[in-house]
C-alpha cells in the first residue's frame, strides 16, 4: 500500500517546513533589524545576504550547501561534513529567512510616522518605541505575506527532493517507478495532501488576522 | 528665567532654510499661541522644542538646560514636555488606558497601579471615563485626540505643546478639544499651541506670535495682534483667515 510512504514523506515535509519557517522567522528579524539599522555594515551585510538569495534559485542554493560549501569548509577542516537534512534545513531558514526580512522590513515602514514620532515625543528610548510601538503593528501588517511566505516554504520542500531529500514527493516518485499503483491516484493524494497543509494554515492566519483586528475596532463583530 | 527659550534657531531641511533665526522667550504659566500660513515654519519651531527635529543652528532652553548641547539627555528632556499631534498618533495596538501608561510605567516615575489610576483620574478631566477599555479606532476624532492630550499629561510635564491639534478634525469636535486645552490653560500650565483657530487664540493666548517665511513677523497680546496689526504681512495673513 502507498499511503504510509506518503504520510512518512508528508511528515518529512512538514517538519522542515514549520522548522525552517520558525528559524526563517528569527533570521528574518535579525536580518529586518541589520537592514534598517544607522550603522552602515550592518545593514550593507543584510542586503548582501538579501541579494544573494532573491538573485539565486532555491535548487541552487540547496546544491550549494549540500556540496560546494562542505568542499570550501574542508580546505580548513578536512573531517567537515554536512547531513542531508541539515543542509536543507539551512537551505531553507536562508532562504526564507531573506524573504521574512523583506515582509518585515515592508511591514515596519508601513507603520505611520507619527507613531515613532509619539513614542519618542513621551520619552521612550529608540529601542523601546520600536518593541512596543512599531513592531507590534508591523507584524500585524506583515502576516498576510508571512502566511505567504510559509506557503512558499511548505511547497518548495519538494524541490529539495532532488538531493535526496525523502519528502512526500520523493516517496510519490518511488512509488510510481515502482510500477503496480496508478501514478494518476499517487500524484492526486500528493496533490490532496499539499492542499490540506495549505488549507489549515491558511484558515490559521484568517483566525490570526482575525484576532489582532484591533485596527477595525467595533466595527469587526457587525461586518 | 523663562521656561522655553529659544536664541536664533535656524532649520534647515537640505538646502531649504525653513528656520531663518527664531528667537522667543516663553514663560511659567504662559499660554502662546503661534499662527501664520502654511509652509511658515510654526510646526518645525515647535518641533525643534522637544528635538523632533534637530536644529541646524541655534540654543534652545528649557527650565534653564540647554537640550540642544551634545550631551543632553533627550529621553528625559521630552518626558517633562507633552506634546499633541495634528494626526492625534495613539497607538492603534493598545488600549486607551494602555495608551496612556505605557510611557510613565516605562519611565519607572510611576508604578502599574499608580499609572492606572492616574489614567482614570486623566480620563475623567477630559470626559472620556467610559472608554477607558476602547481601542483608539472605536473613537471620534475629537475623543482621541482627548485621549491623545490626557496621554501627553500622564508624564506629568511642565510644558505642552500643540502642533495643530484641531486641524485634522471634523468641525463639531473642535470644541471639545480646546474646552480641554482651556481648561490647562486655566490651570497654569505652561503652552505653546500651533493653530488656525483663530478665535482660541484670541480668548486664551497670554501672546500670539505670527510666523511667516521662517520668522517672527509679529507678536503681541491678542488684542494687539488681531486688532491692531503693524505689519503688512500679519495683516494680509489675518484679512484671509479671518
Amino acid at each position: 500500500m502507498a499511503s504510509p510512504a506518503l504520510l512518512i514523506g508528508l511528515k518529512t515535509t512538514v517538519q522542515i517546513a514549520v522548522i525552517s519557517i520558525v528559524l526563517a522567522i528569527l533570521v528574518g528579524i535579525i536580518s529586518c533589524l541589520m537592514s534598517i539599522s544607522k550603522f552602515k555594515p550592518l545593514s550593507y551585510l543584510a542586503k548582501f545576504y538579501i541579494w544573494i538569495i532573491r538573485g539565486t534559485p532555491l535548487l541552487v542554493q540547496g546544491f550549494f550547501i549540500f556540496y560546494a560549501f562542505p568542499q570550501l569548509m574542508q580546505m580548513f577542516i578536512p573531517s567537515f561534513r554536512v547531513n542531508l537534512y541539515t543542509a536543507c534545513l539551512t537551505a531553507f531558514t536562508a532562504n526564507a529567512g531573506a524573504y521574512i526580512s523583506e515582509i518585515f522590513r515592508g511591514g515596519i515602514q508601513a507603520v505611520p510616522k507619527g507613531q515613532m514620532e509619539a513614542a519618542r515625543s513621551l520619552g521612550l528610548s529608540k529601542g523601546k518605541a520600536m518593541i512596543k510601538v512599531i513592531l507590534p503593528q508591523a507584524f500585524k501588517i506583515s502576516i498576510p505575506s508571512l502566511v505567504n511566505q510559509c506557503i512558499i516554504t511548505l511547497k518548495d520542500t519538494s524541490i529539495l527532493c532532488a538531493l535526496g531529500l525523502k519528502d512526500m514527493v520523493y516517496h510519490a516518485k518511488n512509488i510510481v517507478s515502482l510500477g503496480g499503483n496508478s501514478p494518476l491516484a499517487i500524484w492526486s493524494i500528493v496533490a490532496l495532501f499539499y492542499l490540506a497543509v495549505v488549507t489549515v494554515l491558511s484558515l490559521l492566519s484568517s483566525f490570526l488576522e482575525r484576532r489582532l483586528n484591533y485596527a477595525k475596532g467595533r466595527n469587526t463583530k457587525s461586518a | 528665567m523663562p521656561k522655553v527659550e529659544i536664541q536664533n534657531l535656524h532649520k534647515y531641511f537640505g538646502k531649504n532654510e525653513v528656520l531663518k533665526g527664531i528667537d522667543l522667550e516663553v514663560n511659567e504659566g504662559e499660554v502662546v499661541c503661534v499662527i501664520g500660513p502654511s509652509g511658515s515654519g510654526k510646526s518645525t519651531m515647535l518641533r525643534c522644542i522637544n528635538l523632533l527635529e534637530v536644529p541646524t543652528n541655534g540654543k534652545i532652553t528649557v527650565d534653564g538646560y540647554e537640550i540642544t548641547s551634545k550631551k543632553a539627555d533627550l529621553n528625559k528632556i521630552r518626558r517633562n514636555i507633552g506634546m499633541v499631534f495634528q494626526q492625534f498618533n495613539l497607538f492603534p495596538h493598545l488600549t486607551v488606558e494602555q495608551n496612556i501608561t505605557m510611557a510613565p510605567i516605562d519611565a519607572k516615575i510611576m508604578t502599574k497601579s499608580e499609572a492606572k489610576k492616574k489614567a482614570k483620574e486623566l480620563l475623567d478631566r477630559v470626559g472620556l471615563a467610559e472608554k477607558i477599555n476602547a481601542y483608539p479606532q472605536s473613537l471620534s476624532g475629537g475623543q482621541q485626540q482627548r485621549v491623545a492630550i490626557a496621554r501627553a499629561l500622564a508624564m506629568k510635564p511642565d510644558i505642552m505643546l500643540f502642533d495643530e491639534p484641531t486641524s485634522a478634525l471634523d468641525p463639531e469636535m473642535v470644541g471639545e478639544v480646546l474646552a480641554v486645552m482651556k481648561e490647562l490653560a486655566a490651570e497654569g500650565m505652561t503652552m505653546i499651541v500651533v493653530t488656525h483657530e483663530m478665535g482660541f487664540a484670541r480668548e486664551v493666548s497670554d501672546r500670539v506670535i505670527f510666523i511667516d517665511e521662517g520668522i517672527i513677523m509679529e507678536q503681541g497680546t491678542p488684542e494687539e495682534v488681531f486688532s491692531n496689526p503693524q505689519n503688512p504681512r500679519t495683516m494680509d495673513f489675518l484679512n484671509k483667515v479671518l
